[in-house]
């Protein structure tokens, strides 16, 4: 470590402090990049994994089929799902659960579900005190999807094109 | 002082004025601390272009005050080996120690509590003693990493305080007095802040300001800290009040520093153009300065390295502020203008 006569005055001038200091005040005045959060919100791709909705038809018809394509792939897990046939006839689930803990949020049971019902939607503020509500049953699903119905269906339509 | 000793008597009148000057001294610092203690945020968060805290109070100036109620409310958690009067006073000394020394700082013309002519020796033996609450708090936890830290933030202190004290002598030499007072009324000269010490003492002032940070356990000399590498060195064990106390005694001996700075080397309350009045106004500009610059230090350099702190403290400061000692004694002793003064006492 060569001690050189320049650097020795350098540092007794603080010259990487002064400079250090003239590029913080740079810095000091330009505009700020925070977003209030919860009065402000950045930006959410179309293709933003968030809380899971059970989609309908716009007759009211749930589209699940009751496959378990998602419960198949699900790496976590965190899907369970009962099925038997409607009075009607046709197939329904009879129990879908999502454990909300469990699940890594990959988009896998999105991906997999044949008739777009079970969706992720762009809801990501969905903290709970306690761990219980985090258990999804199929009407906290269903409830998710009317709510989030015209955002997720939007999402669908800019994301279709690069499918 | 005549109205209060004529009311209630000559002790009992003197023990209230007393009273009422440390009262009014304490509670206006530590208001100033509060609002300080946000600035430094605001001053932090700017350089890295985010807002800072703006959300109790407008943009924010109320956020101190809402932590103090949560530090407050917080529970206080005493480890289980801990001995416990040690422990719970450690922080009380630190704090204060850091409020005491306030009692000699000059604010104005007359405008101080106790106008000692051992200022500066007060001054050296009460931060001294703040070392003691770092020792003793991490001592008392029982944790041998509130133990290491207490170590090494106590190895550092002491390390830099002997600096500190040389830079200090060398002021002395040049006023001729340890009196905080004498030694501002030294530097009124005709020149404005031309006459005042920063010049005559140029290099101590870098000296000063680094060993400032080093003594006050401040980035980029936050070792015992380290909130990124290590967890809060001598305070791990501390929560809640005691915690608190911890923290305002280090911003406020940080806040004292800057009066140091302010009194030693830029004229205390002495206006910087001839002309203009002096005042109690310059003194505390002359503080937001040196704290806008310390806050600064904090948000732009880089952490040391241990040895590299210890180096710099043995190596570089104590040779450079003893060898300065040497100069100024000589520079004094043949009368070179700013260096004897002689203003007052000698």
């Amino acid at each position: 470590m060569a001690v050189t006569l320049k650097r020795v005055i350098n540092n007794f001038l603080l010259k990487d402090f002064l400079s250090g200091f003239a590029l913080g005040m740079k810095y000091f005045f330009r505009p700020k990049v925070t977003i209030n959060y919860p009065h402000e919100k950045g930006p959410l791709s179309p293709r933003f994994r968030g809380e899971h909705a059970l989609r309908r038809y716009p007759n009211g018809e749930e589209r699940c089929i009751a496959c378990k394509l998602c419960e198949a792939i699900c790496p976590a897990q965190a899907i369970t799902i009962d099925a038997e046939p409607r009075e009607d006839g046709s197939r329904r689930t009879t129990r879908y659960d999502i454990d909300m803990t469990k699940c890594i949020y990959c988009g896998l049971c999105q991906e997999a579900c044949p008739v777009d019902a079970i969706v992720e939607g762009p809801n990501f503020e969905y903290a709970t005190e306690t761990r219980e509500e985090l258990f999804y049953n199929k009407e906290k699903l269903l409830a998710n999807g009317d709510r989030w119905e015209a955002e997720i269906a939007r999402n669908i339509e800019l994301d279709a094109p690069y499918r | 002082m005549e109205f209060m000793i004529n009311t209630f008597g000559l002790y009992f009148g003197t023990f209230l004025v007393i009273v009422g000057q440390v009262l009014l001294v304490v509670v206006l610092i530590l208001v100033a601390l509060a609002f300080l203690m946000y600035g430094d945020r605001k001053i932090w968060a700017a350089v890295q272009m985010r807002k800072g805290p703006n959300m109790v109070g407008p943009f924010g100036v109320l956020q101190s005050f809402a932590d103090f109620i949560k530090y407050i409310a917080k529970e206080v958690i005493i480890p289980s080996g801990a001995d416990k009067i040690v422990f719970f006073m450690a922080p009380m000394v630190t704090f204060v120690m850091a409020v005491v020394v306030w009692a000699v700082i000059p604010f104005n013309e007359g405008w101080v509590v106790s106008n000692i002519n051992v200022g500066i020796l007060y001054i050296f033996a009460i931060s001294s003693f703040e070392v003691y609450g770092v020792i003793m708090g991490g001592w008392a936890s029982n944790s041998k990493y509130a133990f290491l830290g207490a170590l090494r933030s106590a190895a550092q202190m002491i390390s830099y305080e002997v600096s500190i004290g040389l830079i200090i002598v060398g002021i002395l030499i040049s006023t001729g007095s340890l009196n905080l007072t004498d030694i501002v009324r030294a530097q009124d000269g005709n020149y404005g802040f031309l006459s005042w010490y920063w010049l005559p003492h140029f290099p101590m002032v870098w000296l000063f300001f680094v060993s400032a940070l080093a003594e006050t356990n401040r980035p980029p000399f936050d070792l015992p800290e380290a909130e990124s590498e290590l967890v809060a060195g001598y305070q791990v064990e501390y929560s809640s009040t005691p915690f608190l106390l911890y923290m305002i005694g280090e911003l406020m001996s940080l806040v004292f520093m800057t009066a140091m700075m302010t009194i030693l080397f830029f004229g205390g309350w002495l206006s910087p153009i001839p002309g203009l009045p002096d005042g109690i106004l310059w003194f505390i500009g002359k503080m937001l300065v040196f704290f806008f610059l310390f806050s600064m230090v904090k948000a732009l350099v880089p952490r040391f390295r241990y040895d590299q702190l210890m180096r710099l403290g043995w190596k570089v400061f104590l040779p450079m502020s003893l060898g300065w000692v040497v100069i100024v004694a000589a520079l004094a002793q043949y009368g070179v203008p700013g260096y004897a003064r002689w203003a007052v006492g000698g």
